[in-house]
């Protein structure tokens, strides 16, 4: 984004929040934190009389359309945060939706939690030792109570069980032509041991994984990114946050490189959830197929002109890191 | 015939740069993106020294394991085919060695420090 329309957006939204925080004075700080060109994430504080705000913008720009029809969108992600956060999640608290009177795109504004998002420092940095040993337990315990939340009252969502899920993925891959197979030996044996619809479908988070948590001191501080939100099977989330991807390097600390899957289970179970072992593996199956479907749609996104990021170009050749992941997972070697 | 630098040392002078004298002088994510972009010219550097082999290799693997010939890519689409029917299974001879070694020389270029490879490949 140019300086000059930085600056028109950075007043547009002073303009917005005026109408939310009385005397606004102004914004400092704002700076893009990530996301592609259909998703933004900005950082700044708000100067008000009762003290700085730290704060988060989310939204999709004027625009821009949502990239795949697999995110919810803003506006479904500020609702669920809400619901999650008075069934006990930890998450950040929205301040404000955007209206179209604000000419910011679709998105919300919410508290800026402090603590650390990388995945490579939560699984390494000597201040967060303490926080690593009950994170697994933590994040047990925040998925269990998000799994509980009522279907009643929560906003429109996609159904995604196992074998939809399957299938919509093996879509997205036969539509790039790509030729992979490794990726056709994972589809076949994904294919040959779908486990069946969970009896009750509930709320699935879809990216609750190292890379997407606020860790601060004393574990996990809150949940973010909420916009693969949908319905299906609760193992899928526990699946996916043990994928080998989110591990930044700590392979033998399946549970995002910093926990045992014992503890993941043990969190989730005293919360009240069901663990399936069985069906967790299946998903970090699907779950690490998944992510590589996913580097390759982000290729496309670039060689076809839609997607201008460089990572993205970059990504393309993280693929095979997946494929190397469901070798291990599907045909182990013996380690000498 | 072109002289020096070779096509290695030009491409190894761009990465250096961008990671040296770049990535610092440059801003949070215009910074971060010139080091992805060191990453990426070394991608393309393993690649021009390791993958011709990788590719003969490969093909090598691929007659053997289908008993008939053809280009690198028509060889590729059939292993997928007979994946994808059931023709070669999970268990089927030389199936899970081929994978394997393909996916460790593709790695090798494209992310030699990935962790799960290095430990799959017996920490070498």
């Amino acid at each position: 984004m140019s300086p000059a329309a930085e600056s028109i957006m950075a007043e547009s939204l002073l303009c917005a929040l005026r109408e939310r925080f009385d005397g606004a004075a102004g914004l400092e700080g704002l700076r893009r934190l990530s996301g592609g060109a259909s998703q933004e994430t900005w950082s700044f504080d708000l100067l008000t009389p009762s003290g700085d705000q730290p704060l988060i913008l989310r939204r999709t720009p004027p625009g821009a359309d949502a990239r795949t029809t697999d995110t919810a969108g803003v506006e479904v992600e500020a609702a669920l945060m809400e619901r999650a956060a008075i069934a006990g999640v930890p998450v950040p608290a929205v301040r404000m939706v955007l209206e179209p009177r604000h000419a910011l795109g679709k998105g919300f504004v919410m508290t800026r939690i402090p603590g650390e998002t990388l995945g490579a420092r939560i699984v390494r940095a000597p201040a967060l030792a303490g926080a690593r040993q009950g994170l697994a337990r933590q994040c047990g315990a925040a998925l269990a109570a998000l799994h509980r939340m009522p279907a009643v009252g929560l906003p429109p969502l996609r159904s995604g069980t196992p074998a939809a899920e399957l299938a919509h993925f093996e879509r997205i891959h036969r539509s790039h032509g790509t030729v992979r197979p490794v990726f056709e030996f994972a589809l076949r044996w994904l294919g040959r041991t779908v486990p069946a619809d969970p009896p009750a479908p509930c709320l699935v988070h879809g990216d609750f994984r190292n890379g997407n948590l606020v860790v601060d001191a004393g574990g996990l501080a809150a949940v973010l990114d909420w916009e693969l939100a949908h319905l299906g099977d609760p193992m899928e989330d526990l699946g996916w946050l043990c994928v080998n991807s989110w591990r930044f390097g700590h392979g033998e600390l399946p549970v995002g490189g910093f926990g045992l899957r014992e503890d993941l289970f043990e969190g989730y179970t005293a919360a009240g959830g069901c663990v399936d072992p069985g069906r967790v593996h299946w998903w970090e199956v699907m779950g690490t197929l998944k992510w590589g479907i996913m580097c390759e749609t982000m290729v496309h996104a670039y060689l076809d002109g839609t997607e201008r990021n460089p990572e993205f170009a970059a990504i393309g050749r993280r693929a095979s890191e997946t494929e190397i992941d469901l070798l291990r997972l599907l045909v182990p070697r013996p380690r000498p | 015939m072109q002289d020096q630098p070779s096509v290695d040392e030009l491409l190894r002078t761009v990465a250096t740069f961008l990671r040296e004298r770049a990535a610092p002088a440059l801003d949070g994510r215009d910074g971060f993106h010139a080091r992805v972009m060191a990453n990426v010219i070394d991608i393309a550097r393993r690649q021009i020294a390791l993958g011709p082999a990788a590719d003969d290799a490969e093909h090598e693997r691929l007659r053997a394991l289908l008993h008939t010939d053809g280009d690198l890519q028509s060889l590729n689409r059939l292993l997928c085919e007979r994946i994808r029917t059931g023709e070669l299974g999970p268990g089927a001879a030389g199936l899970a060695d081929h994978l394997w070694q393909t996916t460790l020389d593709k790695l090798a270029i494209d992310q030699p420090g990935y962790v799960a490879g290095r430990a799959a490949a017996g920490g070498s």
